[in-house]
Order: structure tokens, then sequence, then C-alpha cells
């Protein structure tokens, strides 16, 4: 959100600039697709060419987010002996899904403010309830939502897994499961010294389904009759054909 | 081998949904029946989301039930009388299950129900069916001629009005009946992804009373219209159907059908019945427990 204020490469050059890139910047889902490791990489410009003298830790974080959706979350209760989804908790943008690659753990490169701030980790996810629940609910589900999203692969964070080779070059590596949903993927490096955040670069990933994927997605949207007669006309001709070579062999 | 669904929107391994495709076939062909019973299940479990898991589930059966109505047509197995009228009873069943899917969904109770109507039905059929088979292997264990299956229909049945003749199944009975029995699978189609055969053949025979040699080829004639009417509905309102899983899962059923055809055909019915009523209850059990048991995931989240 303020991102781009920290970024500006007009501005004086008082202040390290961060030169992101991404391994790439489209993913096409076809039929082979398992999932993504999108390889982010860039380089720190410091002012005048040269590193800072202090020994305080230069600090790397990136965060991959997906595409926000609308989603509701049930919680179950047992009641009258059985497990039955009782109450509820609507979400109007929560990111489908959330990566965060840092090169040392989130608590001793920024404070909860900052972290809460610029959603740095699965704790300080700003994800804002559609009704206004007791704040303990809204913890309950909180934590239930990113536990059960960090069990499928969709949310996660993973400290000490970026490289700062000589102080100025950053690689980090971003796992994207095949259950994300298709769209617009934006990556944020944030530049770190000190506790402070020096620098914010975004880059976009789009991932989008490609050749025969997207015409089938897409007709069973658009076309929704013909996509079922189709998949009727199929199951006949499967079952048929099957029972005529068996009756011949 | 990994392959990309394109509607369930994950990567599921091809052999694994192959291989589950030929299981289901291989019992349906045994016990003729659908297997959508156990396929929406295990797809459920394997990850595939339950109405993606549902919808793409109904085509399979579909497949499975073509080679048998084929099978059954020359050998005169149909009563399209009575078949016709349930097939009737299913269209409308159907239209009205899409609507409580909807209600149920967005009460977010539809994984619960689902699962109480499970273990009811199972619990019944297989305790009936189980019940039935274990007195005729007693019977013909102990040397007495197995005991002549009394062909009546139930009372409940014979109590509606308007009655008419079904050559074929040999019934003198209300047209009701087999219009209430298609409607109440119709449901069932839609809200659990089956056929119904599971329920359908026992009902024909513990209800109707319908003459055994038409009851099998008549279910599945009723299963072959209303899944693929059920396909339909999904397609045009849930749009759930992932035509890459449904041609996975025939690819592997509609061959173990055949093969569990054949195996069949060297075993005793009343064996085959015994298993199939324990396989039933074992589902049951399976679903029963799963319903008290503490489940893994407390919250769940869906689209809205």
């Amino acid at each position: 959100m303020s991102a781009p204020l920290l970024l500006g490469q007009s501005k004086p050059a008082s202040k390290p600039v961060l030169v992101p890139d991404v391994s790439q910047r489209q993913i096409e889902i076809a039929y082979s697709f398992t999932g993504a490791d999108l390889l982010l990489f860039g380089a720190i410009l410091y002012p005048g060419g040269r590193l800072p003298d202090d020994d305080a830790p230069t600090d790397i974080v990136v965060v991959v987010k997906g595409p926000t959706q609308s989603i509701l979350v049930r919680e179950k209760e047992k009641i009258a002996g059985i497990w039955v989804n009782a109450s509820r908790l609507r979400y109007r943008s929560a990111p489908s899904f959330y990566g965060m690659v840092s090169s040392r753990p989130i608590n001793q490169v920024v404070d909860g403010r900052t972290r809460a701030i610029y959603e740095l980790g699965l704790d300080s996810l700003q994800l804002s309830p559609a009704s206004s629940a007791p704040q303990d609910e809204q913890d309950r589900f909180a934590r239930g939502l990113v536990d059960l999203k960090r069990r499928s692969g969709l949310y996660y964070e993973q400290p000490n897994a970026v490289e700062i080779s000589d102080g100025v070059l950053y690689r980090a590596r971003v796992n994207i499961p095949a259950r994300v949903p298709v769209g617009r993927f934006t990556a944020e490096t944030f530049l770190i010294r000190d506790r402070h955040i020096l620098a914010v670069a975004t880059k976009d990933i789009d991932i989008r389904k490609s050749g025969f994927e997207r015409f089938v997605a897409r007709s069973a949207q658009r076309s929704s009759i013909a996509y079922g007669l189709v998949a009727v006309a199929l199951s006949v001709l499967f079952g048929w054909s099957a029972g005529y070579i068996a009756r011949r062999v | 081998m990994d392959l990309y669904l394109p509607i369930a929107n994950m990567s599921v391994n091809a052999l694994v949904i192959v291989a589950l495709g030929l299981f289901v076939g291989l019992l349906s062909g045994m016990f003729g029946v659908g297997g959508g019973f156990l396929t929406t299940p295990l797809l459920i479990i394997y990850g595939i989301p339950p109405t993606v898991a549902a919808a793409s589930s109904a085509s399979q059966v579909t497949g499975a039930s073509v080679s048998g109505v084929f099978a059954h047509l020359q050998r005169r197995g149909v009563d399209f009388q009575m078949g016709g009228l349930m097939v009737a009873g299913g269209f409308v069943g159907s239209g009205v299950g899409a609507w409580i899917f909807r209600i149920l969904q967005r009460t977010g109770q539809i994984d619960t129900v689902i699962a109480v109507i499970y273990v009811l039905m199972l619990g019944w059929i297989g305790s009936t069916m189980a019940r039935e088979s274990i007195q005729y292997i007693l019977a013909a264990r102990g040397g007495a001629p197995p005991p002549a299956r009394k062909r009546r229909h139930h009372p409940l049945v014979a109590a509606l009005p308007l009655r008419m003749r079904f050559y074929r199944s040999g019934l003198y009975v209300s047209p009701l009946a087999p219009l209430l029995l298609g409607f109440g699978v119709g449901i069932l189609t839609i809200l659990l992804g089956v056929g119904g055969g599971f329920i359908l053949v026992p009902a024909m025979i513990y209800l109707l009373g319908m003459a055994t040699q038409v009851v099998v080829g008549t279910s599945l004639f009723q299963t072959l219209f209303v899944t693929a009417w059920a396909t339909m509905v999904h397609a045009t309102t849930t749009k759930a159907v992932d035509i890459v899983l449904a041609v996975l899962l025939l690819i592997g059923s509609v061959t173990g059908a055949q093969l569990g055809a054949r195996f069949a055909a060297r075993v005793k019915p009343e064996y085959l019945r015994l298993a199939l009523a324990v396989l039933v209850l074992l589902v049951g059990l399976r679903i029963a427990i799963g319903l008290g048991w503490r489940p893994d995931e407390i919250y769940s989240v869906e689209l809205s």
C-alpha cells in the first residue's frame, strides 16, 4: 500500500534502493502443472556504492501474496454427539496464498508494530472480518484459518531462506503449490536494517491457465450446456465402447 | 503421473484416480451397483473439493451403467414402463435435490446431512441384505431347499391409490410407487453424487416386490438417465463437473466393470450379496465413526 512511497528512484540518494527481479513473470498452468518454484533475486544499491560500515545486519524479507478472496470460515462444534458446523465468520479479502521467506526469523528482524503494518508473518495478517465478532472469537477464527491454510501449503513462512551474498545480492525461493487460484500475484521485497524498513520493491506475477486447461475452464463457465452434454456423451461413449470391446474379446 | 484438473484447480496423480475408478468399477460389475456411493467419499478423502467430487462422479456412474443397460436390453431385462416412471420421478427429484443442496450449502450443513443420510441408508440396506443372504446361506447349508423368496410388495405400497399393470415386473401396483421411488433417488443423486442403484435395487425387491430378472436392468436404466441429467444440472448450476477427472474415473471404472461382471458370473449370488452387505455396512460404520470423532479439521473454508 504505502510501499511505493519508500521506493522511488527520484529520491535523493540517501537511502539504499532495491533492484528486484523474478524468474517468471508469468506462470502458465498446463496439464502437467504441479506447482512452481519462483526464484526472487536482485541487488541492493547503496548510495555511492558503499556498504554501510556499521555491523548491523542487513535483512531481506520477501512476501508473495495471491489474489484476495472473499471467504466464509466455519467452525465445527460437537452438538448432540456429532460434529457439525456451528459458528462462522466471513472475511472480505483474505489472501488465497501467502508465502514469506526471510533471511532471519522475522521476530528478530522487525518489531510487532512494523510487522502488523506490512503484514509480515502469518500472525500479523490483517484478515478483516466482515462482521463485528468479539475479539477473542476473531482471533480464534484467524488462528483456525491460518492453521488450515498452512497445512495445505497455501500459507507458509520460512526463516533463513533468503541468501544474501556480499551484502548486495540476494536470492530467495518461493514455492507456489498447484492448488492456488489463477490471478495476479504480488511479490514484495523488503530491505530491513536495524529494525527499519529501508526499501520496498514490488513485482507482479500472473498465474493463468493455458492451452487445454484454459479451454476447459472457460467452456465450463461460458457454455455450460454444451460442456455438460460433452461430459454425458463422453461417459456414454466410454461405457458403450468398453461393453462392445468386452463382448468381442 | 501428475495431471492438473482444470475445474478442481489442483494436480492429482492420474494413476491413483484410474486405480480408484478400477476398484469401484470392479465392485459395480460384481454387484450391479453404480459405485457412486464409494467414488464420492474416496475422492473427498483424496482431497478433491466435495462439490467437484459429487458432480464428477455422477458421470462415472453414467458410464458404468451404459454397458449394463445394453446387456440387460438384450435379455429383455428392462421394464420400460417402470423405468420410465422412475426416470420421470428422478428428473423432478433432482430439481428438488438441487434446491435442497443450495439451502444446505448456504447454512453450511451439507456435509453433515450427507453423512447422516449415508449412515441411515447404508445401515438399513446393509443389515437387510446381510440378514436375507445369511438366512439363505444357512438354509442351503442345512440341506433344506432355499426358502422361496416371498414376492410381495410392502403394505405401504399396496395402500397407494390408482393401480396399473406392469407386465415385465409381474406387478399390479400404483404408478405412484415407482414415481415416488424415482423422486427420492433423484434427490439423493444430486445430493450424494450417487446413481442410487444401491438403494433402488433393494427397494425394488423389498418394497415393490418386482420380478428379480428385471430389477437390475430397470435400476440401471433409471440410473443411466438420472445421472446423465444430474451431470447436466451440475454443469449448468454448480459448474463443478471436471471433465478431466471424469475421464480418468471412466477409464478405470468401465474396465473394472467388465472384469467384475466376469468374476461375478463365477460366484454364487448369495455370497456376492453378503459381501456387498458387509461392504455397505463397513462404509456406513466408517462414516458414523467420522461423525462422532473429533475431526482433523475443526475449521473449513469456502469461497463466498
